[in-house]
């Protein structure tokens, strides 16, 4: 008992037997562009049910997700196709309900729950938090936790302070959990299927703003792997990078910027743990300089922890100090106009990056 | 809290005496177990929190032995008696305490944190309450298992809480939730009497009727004198197959109580030595000794001398084993954190898989 054997398969057998898909090089997966668009929340729908078509053990459950098909209508149909049994309904119960799930994966289901608002996850934060990330450690690798918490994260509009939440920041600071934010349809699609395929638990971040939003996802399954950011513009003045609904704020700037003539290099993080740091340094050599975009807090931020890890690997490389542009640090307010400041933007981005570029 | 079943055929009547002797056997093991414990804690030689389970034993062997052995269960941080009983040996147990390699969690999770994946124990869980929405999602997955995959049979989990549970959010949740999706799991309060400190009265309401709670969510609840570990079985043990068969949630409030306090660290001041010597009169052991020998004639003086030091010599073995096992390598560190890691999952750690869980 005392001579224990090193464990040599890729996946930790606490999970048992594991099959991970298979991924493509950037360049193969299929292309961005055609004339199949839908919308995100589609998109989101399509990975859930292509995986649950997969694999049985693979449910959803959340508020409203069955029969009044998704409050924000991401399952919509998916009642119909999979029945009760794996399309569930739950009470306003989030942590009873995240706790049930984190039991139910102990046990070998795949299970896929739907925070309504990643805001309510909050009262949710006990079983998330401290049973999900943990199980593998403190169970000395005999459980894990194959679980995806998805949900809406940000402010959506005018809700006010309690229900625009940003989680990144709070969450992304476990070990043992993988966190992406998609900015979208194409990524998002790719991504919840890899969520949904991995054997760690997956904090997968939605914005109620960008389900609307509409882009060809090709008919032909795909998956994108985690930790592989994607350079959605390319320019060599400053390096602007960020994940999620900011992403299109900065792609916004950078056409205004191209205006005036300073062309950047703007970075879909997509996933945030893992983080692509390598892709952000690649580009801080070529540009040095940098603008991190972060629709959270900015104290003890992903921006913060962006741009420590770039300092701590490319400091030389830097010829300004490094900016961060995120919500302004105070709860989010009601007013319109006052959101709309609150918000990173494209404005505020530009400005940032003008005092680098022009320094 | 009469036993229903008095002047009728008892179930445990019917169990042979080899079952019975191997109660008294579990239990004297737990008790002697906890003594150890005890003294490895005061020797230093067991850090952090540690809660032991002395006086509580007729609870989890009672119910325990009402279970089949893939039945999945879960259990809040007062977890090594839970541990033996389902099976775990005392050196994975007692070197998990010590925080060795050899420890059932390989010394990553200490006394609060028993895992025991082949004897279908799904934790020792450190924050109160957290533990019952875990076994509420056991018999979701368990049933979800037979019903929607067609795979396995019809199981009943439970999930063990202390009384001081009672008034977590976690608990009524987990409770509405079984009792809605009609999921088999049983919730078994082991009601010593005291959360921490405080005494039932003091923090819970109905706390001479707690089966009330759960009627409130529409589950059959039992109170169950936890001191006696024939009683135990025979008011338990329909309840399970009730659970079972129908697939519906069950409660038990399991009276008992704890000998020692409530961590290593209680001066318990809050009761009396009275109230402790009376509770440790009517003691579960004794009472089960008794039975066996007197009303069964299965066990005899010498037997129980022979018993008692072959207990003394096993949990002296896996105090020896604990102490003699190799902390876990630094590189164990960072082992265990990811199922499948990748690069720059971290900032500062290259996470890696470390060696094999000595239970599996």
């Amino acid at each position: 008992m005392t001579t224990l054997s090193p464990i040599e398969t890729k996946i930790h057998p606490a999970l048992g037997e594991w099959e991970l898909p298979t991924f493509l090089p950037e360049d193969q997966l299929p292309s961005r562009e055609g004339d199949r668009v839908i919308q995100f929340r589609e998109a989101l729908r399509e990975a859930m049910s292509e995986e649950m078509r997969r694999d049985k053990r693979v449910m959803l459950m959340g508020e409203e997700v069955a029969q009044y098909n998704g409050a924000y209508k991401i399952s919509q149909g998916m009642l119909d196709e999979f029945g009760p049994k794996r399309v569930i309904d739950t009470p306003i119960s989030e942590n009873g309900f995240a706790g049930m799930a984190i039991g139910a994966a102990m046990y070998g289901l795949r299970p896929i729950v739907e925070f309504m608002s990643w805001s309510f996850s909050l009262v949710a934060a006990d079983p998330i938090l401290n049973n999900a990330p943990k199980m593998l450690y403190m169970s000395g690798g005999q459980w894990g936790c194959p679980i995806v918490f998805r949900g809406n994260d940000g402010a959506g509009g005018q809700l006010g302070s309690t229900h625009s939440w940003c989680v990144e920041g709070l969450f992304a600071n476990v070990p043992g959990m993988k966190m992406v934010i998609p900015s979208n349809p194409y990524d998002a699609k790719g991504l919840l299927k890899t969520a949904i395929t991995d054997p760690d638990p997956v904090f997968f971040l939605e914005s109620e703003r960008m389900l609307g939003d509409k882009a060809h996802v090709p008919d032909e399954e795909y998956y994108i792997p985690f930790g592989r950011a994607r350079l959605a513009r390319a320019g060599d003045a400053c390096t602007l990078l960020s994940w999620g609904r900011p992403v299109h704020f900065c792609m916004e700037a950078a056409e205004a910027l191209a205006a005036d003539g300073i062309e950047v290099d703007v970075l879909d993080m997509r996933t945030i743990r893992p983080l692509d740091i390598d892709s952000v340094i690649e580009s801080v050599k070529k540009t040095s300089r940098v603008v991190v975009v972060d629709q959270s807090w900015p104290f003890a931020s992903i921006a913060s922890e962006v741009i420590t890890q770039i300092v701590e690997r490319a400091f030389d490389f830097l010829d300004h100090q490094p900016k961060r542009v995120n919500t302004v640090d105070v709860p989010t307010p009601y007013n319109k106009h006052l959101e709309h400041a609150y918000l990173p933007n494209a404005d505020r981005i530009a400005e940032a990056v003008r005092s680098v570029v022009n320094a | 809290m009469t036993d229903v079943s008095a002047g009728r055929e008892r179930l445990t009547d019917q169990l042979s005496d080899d079952v019975l002797v191997s109660w008294l056997y579990d239990m004297q093991l737990i008790r002697e177990f906890e003594t150890r414990t005890a003294q490895a804690y005061q020797q230093a030689k067991i850090g952090g929190f540690c809660h032991v389970y002395t006086g509580q034993e007729a609870c989890c062997v009672g119910t325990i032995a009402a279970m089949e052995h893939d039945d999945p269960i879960v259990t809040a941080y007062r977890d090594h008696g839970h541990a033996l009983a389902r099976g775990m040996t005392p050196e994975a147990c007692m070197a998990e305490m010590f925080g060795k390699i050899t420890g059932c969690a390989k010394g990553k999770g200490g006394s609060m944190h028993m895992f025991d994946k082949p004897n279908h124990l799904y934790g020792g869980h450190g924050i109160v309450g957290a533990q019952t929405p875990l076994g509420t999602g056991l018999a979701f997955a368990a049933r979800y298992q037979w019903e929607v995959m067609g795979e396995g049979s019809k199981k009943v989990a439970l999930a063990y809480l202390g009384d001081g549970a009672l008034n977590q959010g976690s608990f009524h949740e987990a409770q509405n939730l079984a009792g809605l999706l009609n999921l088999p799991v049983i919730y078994i309060v082991e009601n010593n009497g005291y959360s921490m400190g405080t005494s039932i009265e003091r923090g819970t309401t109905m706390a001479d009727n707690l089966v009330l709670k759960a009627k409130g969510y529409g589950i059959k609840g039992l109170q169950i004198d936890g001191f006696d570990i024939l009683n135990v079985y025979n008011q338990f043990k329909p309840l399970v197959d009730e659970c079972r068969d129908l697939q519906r949630p069950g409660f038990v409030d399991l009276k008992t109580y704890r000998y020692q306090g409530h961590s290593m660290s209680d001066p318990q001041k809050y009761r009396s030595k009275d109230e402790v010597e009376e509770w440790k009169s009517k003691d579960s052991i004794a009472a089960l000794l008794s039975h066996l020998m007197s009303e069964r004639s299965a066990v005899t003086e010498a037997d129980w001398k022979t018993m008692q030091k072959d207990i003394r010599d096993r949990v002296k073995k896996s105090v020896d084993f604990a102490e003699s096992s190799p902390d876990p390598e630094m590189s164990e560190l960072t082992t265990d954190v990811y199922a499948n890691p990748q690069p720059n999952l971290s900032p500062t750690e290259d996470y890696r898989h470390g060696v094999r869980n000595p239970l599996l």
